[in-house]
């Protein structure tokens, strides 16, 4: 037996997307055969709506006026695409535990595969989420403004973003030892993230050296992106680039995201094997 | 050419505190078609070395081939050559056995309809048609080892690599799986087996490497390996325990052989001679010296004595313990360099 009868890389850019679609198909699978995981993100999501729609929304004013939900909703959103990574690191730290890693490492597949279909199957999960919860939206009296197609770039911006977030899901699930540490890591993190934002207040709500973090955060500048694409309430802070371009702003924070956590992410699962 | 060969395989697992040799130069060569057994105790290196055969791991020092692929530089054709089935059943618990097989073999590169027809295949030959479209989480221990070793099959692979296949496993699932893994030699597999148990050993292997901390301690068939520890032993459990120095002297005695003793379970052990006529001898004369025993057994040598008689020391990890009660009985604590 030679080298030459054992084509190593059959395929290529094929055989990467194939592999790639296989392990996405396997992920998505997870999703009906344990709902209690779509249920509870989806209902963590609405808990969230409702706490704030009716019990803190009517101690927030929004400035210049409009409605506490309208404001709300695109900040909802956008929380729950952040929260995301979680699923995306639970789902990694799960799958090395359990050898699933070692088994997909010992076979002919395409290297890529594992974290590519791991980051497409979970924007798919998310894009399911997100319908859901706009549905929700527009029962407790969210309405975009601005039409169809600005439904729909608002859409589109979030899964993008969703994807960026995979990817930082992807490198803090193969860092953390165990789901129970992953889950602590993600909500000490997140938490801040999401709440030192203009997502449920308006920035100008914030202590004045708080302002600028609130601003320029990821989570924010998503949520103002939204805001200005569905005309849904948004009272700008300063005349800062990101609160004046804000989907300019998060499209960075995308390239930003996947540029540092795409590489760390590859190397540290290209290095379980030292 | 062998199908498996290693030499001088190294493999250091460091972390702030402590440094492990996990693997300190391990030879291998396994001759295809033939089975070979690495035999050790839990952390003697057994999963390191196959991990390292199957592309899982990187050596620290040393090469192999697998199938005359280098296992570094060449891993994508090692990998298309081996299968791999682990100590824990690596399969999806959400998916069913049937989607478990397919996804593995399309992700071996099978196409879709070859990889649904190999899928069947495997699922009959292990006993598992009636649980095939049900989701993994409801199977026994039993039923997800057979999977995952199905998984490992399903590229009819020229290489397999089983690590502890029946660890973990009651002793009938333990049996179907024996039953299975002979069914593959019978077909001409190559095969490299770990396991803790020499019967295993025994019952699958052509050739036994007993393995010790990242050492290879000895080699040999598991006759050889048998003989070399002095084949039978004869156990015997005093009542009492202030009659054991006189039994110890009438074992030895009868035995032609220094006896060994645990005082705390008061156990005497001793090779058995010549078989069941010593075990008769020494019925009669602990009878004879009025000496009452609560158990007396011819039995076969287990890993232990292996151990015990190679290095000198239990298979077990508690070596200082182990040390303390060789002390006692007079035999020499220590191992090989």
């Amino acid at each position: 037996m030679t080298a030459a009868t054992v084509p190593a890389s059959r395929g290529g850019v094929g055989k990467s997307v194939r592999d790639g679609l296989l392990v996405g198909w396997r992920n998505l699978k997870r999703i009906p055969r344990i709902p209690e995981l779509a249920i509870f993100a989806i209902l963590q999501s609405i808990m969230f709506v409702l706490l704030f729609a009716f019990v803190f929304g009517g101690a927030i004013p929004v400035p210049g006026g409009g409605d506490y939900k309208a404001f709300l909703m695109p900040g909802i959103f956008s929380q729950t695409i952040v929260f995301a990574s979680a699923t995306t690191a639970i789902g990694m730290v799960d799958d090395v535990n359990k050898g699933i890693i070692d088994r997909f490492r010992s076979l002919p597949m395409a290297r890529s595969a594992v974290l590519t279909g791991r980051t497409f199957s979970d924007v798919i999960y998310n894009a399911g989420i997100l319908v859901v919860l706009m549905l929700t939206g527009f029962a407790v009296g969210w309405r975009v403004d601005t039409g169809i197609p600005s439904l729909i770039g608002g859409f589109t911006l979030l899964l993008v973003f969703a994807y960026a977030m995979a990817w930082l899901g992807v490198w803090l699930g193969l860092n953390v030892p165990t789901v129970e540490v992953g889950q602590q890591v993600i909500f000490t993190t997140l938490f801040p993230i999401t709440f030192i934002s203009n997502v449920f207040v308006p920035p100008q709500a914030l202590p004045s050296w708080l302002q600028p973090v609130a601003e320029w955060n990821p989570t924010s500048t998503l949520t103002a992106a939204l805001r200005e694409l569905w005309g849904n309430p948004n009272p700008a802070a300063s005349t800062s680039l990101a609160a004046q371009e804000p989907v300019l702003v998060t499209l960075g924070w995308v390239v930003l995201i996947i540029a540092i956590f795409g590489p760390l992410g590859v190397r540290r699962y290209r290095s379980m094997s030292r | 050419m062998d199908a498996i060969v290693a030499e001088g395989l190294a493999k250091v697992y460091r972390s702030r505190k402590s440094e492990v040799r996990a693997l300190d130069g391990v030879d291998l060569s396994v001759a295809r078609g033939s089975v070979l057994g690495l035999l050790g105790p839990n952390g003697a290196g057994k999963t390191t070395a196959v991990r390292i055969l199957a592309t899982l791991l990187k050596p620290d020092a040393g090469r192999a081939t697998v199938d005359g692929f280098d296992v570094v530089r060449q891993a994508g054709q090692v990998r298309s050559v081996i299968g791999l089935s682990g100590q824990y059943a690596a399969v999806d618990e959400n998916l069913t056995g049937r989607e478990n097989l397919w996804l593995f073999g399309r992700l071996y590169q099978l196409s879709s309809p070859e990889a649904t027809r190999r899928a069947s295949e495997l699922l009959e030959q292990f006993d598992l048609t009636d649980a095939a479209d049900r989701t993994v989480k409801t199977y026994s221990g039993g039923m997800r080892r057979r999977l995952d070793l199905g998984s490992a099959l399903i590229g009819r692979p020229r290489l397999l690599f089983l690590d502890e296949p029946t660890t973990g496993l009651d002793p009938r699932s333990r049996l179907g799986m024996w039953d299975v893994i002979r069914s593959l030699v019978r077909e001409g597999a190559t095969l490299l087996l770990t396991t803790q148990y020499l019967e295993e050993a025994d019952e699958l292997a052509d050739a036994i490497a007993v393995v010790d901390h990242g050492k290879i301690i000895a080699r040999g068939t598991a006759d050889q390996l048998k003989s070399q520890v002095g084949g039978e032993r004869i156990e015997v459990v005093v009542h009492d325990r202030t009659a054991i120095a006189r039994a110890l002297e009438v074992i030895s005695r009868d035995a032609h052989s220094e006896c060994s003793v645990d005082e705390h379970t008061r156990r005497l052990t001793v090779p058995a001679g010549s078989g069941a006529q010593t075990l008769i001898q020494i019925v009669r004369d602990l009878d004879e010296a009025d000496i009452a025993i609560d158990d007396i057994a011819l039995r076969r040598p287990t890993l232990d004595d292996v151990f015990l008689s190679l290095t000198g020391h239990a298979a077990e990890e508690r070596q200082a313990e182990d040390e303390r009660e060789l002390a006692r009985v007079g035999a020499v604590p220590g191992r090989p360099a």
